[in-house]
């Protein structure tokens, strides 16, 4: 069976898992609802352009974060409910106002950082690597708890340079999110301009400088920490992942960035196959070495960036993820990127449906590294991880 | 090669000539697969090669050899194109590897590396296939052709047996030969190979070595990091050795493969005789004898002339040994057909042979007692007083005849042999 094949039947079958899996959560918490009803709230919400007229959207309207919120002025679509299933009004407001949201940003934050930590273990040749590994989650954390520390100051900066004129209504939460995109963005390009010279990046070079810039930011981090005050508390929420409190806007603005770099890695995957011989024996075999690496480092930097914008640092993801993906498809990554990107978003939705079924609310960091840590002891003293 | 003396061969040779004329038009057909000119690679401040002139062209098997360090990898890898040259240009199929792309680059040339570093557990049928990656674009799927390639790729390396197992799970003769099938699926005009032997059993050695060699008579060119000298010379229609930094010697192994050339290059004394069962040149290698011999990084060769008396293995061991530490030998009086006159014919040596079986003439005894007069001193293989020889008389006369006899017993090691024949040395100067 060829690669393509396998990928599409492994992919079919997770996101199968997937569809269940958000399904099952979206039944749990405080109000059980039956999955039966979910799935016709689900169904209810689910709207499709159906003509022009000047009516605003059903679903929410587009919110960016940093742009506020997006309406199209004059005319607009309107939008047509195929579906008309009886559902209790309150159980679909739970489902579709309040728990979807939550739930499909945990699908794509996992689905991104699993992505993006297969990546790089393929990158580095080495199965302890993970999405941080060149400072995206130590950068995305240094904008974050910047912005928590200093809203007010920050905004400004923002407001400025950006987009003069038009009124920015930059959030709160919003702006939490920008920083953090852009600190992840900033920190990766740093470690790759440590790391490159004359225009070759090597990849050993690549890991000591995201250990050192890491290291640094982790300074720059805690000194910010001791001049929180009253914000420490966010910070320390911030710091150990949160999905709590993902709205619309938000869950459309990942969407948005996730699925094309995903696309774009998936494109390279034979590439990233091939490098994993080394960088001498791919070159030997056509393939231009330095340009795929970036390509490569950039949109795993994206994409991961996009993942932790919002959600702060969730570890394990994208460290255990691709390794179990990886023990039950093998390392073709043509196979292994679609699945472990489907399974990311299953673990994490499912670890977040954990961490808010409880009588209190866990940040799900702590659930993901609680099931991830022991994971990883229990592969240390098996098969897969013997040498690196 | 340079320039100056490709432009001589045009002169005197039609298919040189023609050569140059289709590179210099860039279509490359007849030219070099593989050509490196006046090329200097160094790391940092260290320079490791300079000047290195090679080529490669269609239906040539040419070997790289020279000593661990010399250079070899690194005239392979700039040939790769994975390390830019400090100076001097490589041309594959007549064109600048600096100028082509990775792909096209991947197309014309495919390498073999010593080892592989993966990490991962792909299956040997994948890795295989990873040769087609340059003839792939970026959308496309494994086609017929891919498939036929990757299918002959791994029945011509021995590796369909085990295409299915795990990269990481096979022996490592095994990768090495998973690493071959890889790069014959690139189905590429050039191969090169990096101590291609090196992990393999001696069938497999052979049959790497063999299909390398058949490939080559089909029209692909090859080079070959190889240091097993006796390979070498038994596959390659041209070696080169690169030693201290540069080529030092080019031609069919029988004009490379000489002790001489061997000692400058490896710093060893070697003894070449020929591989009885394929005519092909044989290297035996001695150690350096006496470090303290080496003065200012010169080793000083013991040139004496020496006359060796004495028949069968002991005796050609002997001619063997002093012929690497670089004595001008003779040999006599010896049966026809004996090991020690093929051994001392093998060095040039000069052999006073009678047939076996019968009285010597007195004529031929007579000229190994002129060649002992000559020598500096005889070297007796074996019990001089020994009356019960049926040699004896004519031993007894040869040696009669030599300024100094050295007698070495038939199972003498190499230092002691080396040490009797230097004392007389001594002896003599005080003589004198």
């Amino acid at each position: 069976m060829s690669a393509w094949a396998r990928a599409s039947g492994w992919s079919a079958g997770l996101a199968a898992v997937l569809v269940a899996v958000v399904v099952v959560s979206a039944a749990i918490g405080p109000v059980r609802i039956p999955p039966a009803e979910v799935v016709k709230a689900v169904l209810n919400a689910v709207s499709v352009p159906a003509g022009v007229e000047t009516t605003s959207a059903a679903v929410g309207t587009l919110r960016l974060p940093g742009v506020g919120p997006l309406t199209l002025p004059g005319v607009d679509l309107t939008y047509a409910s195929p579906f008309a299933y009886s559902v209790d009004d309150v159980h679909a407001q739970i489902v579709v106002g309040v728990r979807l949201p939550r739930i499909l940003m945990a699908a794509l934050v996992g689905f991104a950082l699993a992505a993006a930590g297969t990546v790089m273990q393929g990158f580095f040749r080495n199965p302890m690597a993970d999405p941080s590994i060149i400072g995206v989650s130590s950068g995305a954390a240094v904008g974050a708890v910047a912005f928590i520390v200093f809203p007010a100051a920050l905004s400004a900066t923002v407001t400025l340079p950006l987009i003069g004129a038009v009124d920015v209504g930059l959030s709160y939460s919003a702006g939490v999110s920008l920083f953090a995109f852009v600190g992840a963005l900033a920190a990766a390009f740093g470690v790759y301009a440590i790391a490159t010279r004359h225009g070759r990046t090597p990849v050993a070079t690549l890991l000591l400088a995201g250990v050192a810039v890491q290291t640094f930011l982790g300074a720059v981090i805690s000194y910010l920490q001791l001049q929180a005050g009253e914000s420490l508390r966010r910070i320390v929420a911030w710091l150990m992942g949160h999905l709590s409190g993902a709205s619309w806007g938000e869950v459309a603005a990942t969407a948005v960035v996730v699925p094309p770099l995903f696309l774009l890695l998936l494109v390279y995957a034979r590439d990233l196959n091939v490098l994993l011989l080394g960088e001498e024996e791919a070159r030997g075999l056509g393939i231009a070495v330095e340009r795929t690496k970036r390509v490569l480092l950039g949109a795993s930097a994206l994409i991961t960036a996009a993942g932790v914008a919002f959600a702060g640092v969730i570890g394990f993801v994208g460290l255990i993820v691709p390794h179990m993906l990886r023990l039950v498809v093998g390392p073709d990554h043509r196979v292994l990127l679609p699945t472990a990107a489907l399974a990311g978003g299953s673990f994490l939705v499912a670890a977040d449906t954990v961490a808010r079924a409880g009588s209190t609310e866990l940040p799900v960091g702590i659930v993901t590294a609680a099931v991830g840590a022991p994971f990883f002891v229990y592969l240390l003293s098996n098969r897969e991880v013997h040498e690196l | 090669m340079s320039l100056d003396t490709t432009a001589d061969e045009g002169g005197d040779d039609l298919g040189g000539e023609s050569a140059v004329e289709s590179t210099a038009a860039g279509d490359g057909a007849d030219g070099p697969l593989v050509e490196v000119s006046d090329l200097a690679v160094s790391f940092g401040d260290v320079p490791v090669v300079s000047d290195v002139d090679l080529r490669v062209d269609r239906g040539e098997f040419v070997g790289l050899v020279g000593p661990n360090g010399a250079g070899k990898t690194t005239v392979l890898r700039a040939i790769k194109g994975t390390l830019a040259p400090d100076a001097g240009a490589v041309r594959l199929d007549g064109d600048r590897a600096a100028d082509l792309s990775a792909r096209e680059a991947g197309r014309r040339v495919a390498s073999i590396p010593q080892e592989t570093g993966l990490a991962f557990d792909f299956r040997v049928r994948h890795v295989v296939e990873m040769g087609r990656t340059p003839h792939l674009g970026r959308f496309d799927g494994h086609g017929a052709d891919d498939e036929r390639a990757v299918r002959e790729a791994m029945a011509a390396a021995g590796v369909a047996r085990f295409a299915d197992r795990s990269i990481t799970e096979v022996s490592g003769g095994e990768r090495q030969r998973v690493l071959l099938a890889r790069a014959l699926a690139q189905e590429t005009p050039t191969l090169l190979l990096d101590e291609p032997t090196a992990s393999l059993d001696a069938n497999h050695a052979v049959r790497t070595l063999e299909l390398v060699r058949d490939l080559v008579d089909d029209g692909r060119g090859a080079l070959a990091a190889i240091h097993d000298l006796d390979m070498a010379a038994r596959y390659c229609d041209r070696i080169v050795v690169l030693a201290n930094g540069g080529v030092r010697a080019a031609g069919p192994p029988a004009a490379v493969l000489t002790a001489d050339a061997l000692r400058t290059a490896f710093d060893a004394e070697a003894f070449v005789g020929r591989n009885p069962a394929t005519g092909t040149p044989a290297v035996t290698a001695f150690g350096a004898v006496d470090a303290g011999e080496e003065r200012a990084g010169e080793r000083r060769v013991d040139t004496r002339r020496l006359h060796v008396v004495g028949t069968g293995r002991e005796a050609a061991r002997v001619v063997a040994r002093l012929a690497a530490a670089g004595h001008e030998l003779s040999l006599g009086v010896v049966p026809e057909g004996d090991a020690a006159a093929r051994t001392a014919r093998d060095a040039d040596a000069a052999v006073v042979a009678a047939p076996a079986f019968e009285p010597v003439d007195p004529e031929v005894r007579e000229a190994a007692v002129a060649l002992a007069r000559e020598a500096d001193a005889a070297v007796a293989v074996g019990d001089v007083a020994d009356a019960e020889r049926r040699d004896a008389d004519h031993r007894a006369a040869v040696l009669a005849a030599a300024d100094r006899v050295v007698e070495v017993a038939p199972d003498a090691g190499d230092d002691a042999l080396l040490e009797a024949v230097a004392d007389g040395d001594a002896d003599r100067t005080r003589d004198a």
